[in-house]
């Protein structure tokens, strides 16, 4: 089985390109089978969530930020 | 949003020039991109990590959007607006920067090694640095020092694995546009990006979830 070292980088990398059909069943299978990664898979998409409410507008690699930010002006 | 016409700026946007000779549209916006300076100096400040540098990118992005007032017309965020002209001129500057051989002093770099010691010999995440769960941490994202945190994290990564993570997640680009602007490799991107989201999960793990879990 994949290890958690190659995981890891596996689920960086999925935030940046497409994973071939071997990657992404490779790693669908060690989540499956391990909590620490499927943790570690929650908090990448943490990061990327708080990286895009930092640029209020910006499209944080690519998405609108999940909400409006935290310092908007509230003039209108 | 109704602006008196003859308010003057505040100390924001003016040009060094003096009198910017602003439409109406680009007083009617003066006085909501002066607010906006903390924020987009903030912003800049941790891409370019140069007082003086942020500065300039500032002033210059709020001067485009008071001469751009008109195109502003009826969309919908005069901040996001503002903030993607700002963007640009960041990617502007880092351009200038990566090619300017004044500026090529030898960069940290996150290390191969540097995670090694999460791992057990076989790969897999050694008990005490499995990571452990932060619970709800959307919460985090209301709380003011979680911001200060994170930024901090974020300025504590090493100069260039910092510019490639924020030129992806927090400018948005594509690691071909990365690679491009950067003359970097697909894979050495990737590899960047990666050790630069694992040092900033152990960073926030460490100051913020672990410590300030009871917060």
């Amino acid at each position: 089985m994949m290890n958690c070292k190659r995981a890891a980088r596996l689920m960086s990398d999925e935030l940046d390109r497409d994973l071939s059909g071997g990657e992404r069943f490779g790693l669908r299978l060690h989540l499956l089978l391990c909590a620490g990664c499927r943790t570690y898979r929650r908090q990448m998409a943490f990061l990327r969530q708080a990286c895009g409410r930092l640029a209020p507008g910006g499209d944080g690699a690519g998405r609108p930020p999940a909400s409006p930010p935290r310092s908007a002006h509230s003039g209108n | 949003m109704s602006l008196d016409q003859d308010r003057p700026l505040d100390d924001g946007p003016r040009p060094p020039g003096g009198n910017p000779g602003l439409s109406s549209a680009g007083a009617a916006i003066a006085a909501d991109l002066a607010s906006f300076r903390p924020d987009m100096l903030r912003f800049a400040l941790l891409h370019l990590r140069e007082v003086a540098m942020a500065e300039d990118a500032v002033q210059e992005a709020t001067l485009a959007a008071l001469q751009g007032a008109e195109r502003f017309a009826g969309r919908a965020s005069l901040k996001t607006w503002v903030f993607s002209i700002l963007r640009n001129k960041i990617i502007d500057l880092i351009r200038q920067r990566v090619r300017e051989p004044v500026f090529e002093e030898p960069e940290e770099e996150i290390g191969e090694a540097e995670f090694d010691e999460l791992y057990a010999g076989n790969g897999h995440w050694l008990d005490e640095r499995r990571p452990s769960d932060w619970g709800d941490p959307e919460r985090a994202l209301e709380n003011k020092r979680f911001w200060l945190v994170f930024e901090a994290c974020l300025e504590h990564l090493p100069a260039a694995s910092a510019r490639v993570f924020m030129m992806r997640e927090l400018l948005g680009l594509s690691t071909a546009e990365i690679c491009a602007e950067l003359s970097m490799t697909s894979s050495n991107c990737w590899v960047v990006l990666h050790r630069a989201r694992m040092a900033l999960r152990l960073c926030l793990d460490r100051q913020w979830f672990a410590g300030g879990r009871d917060e």
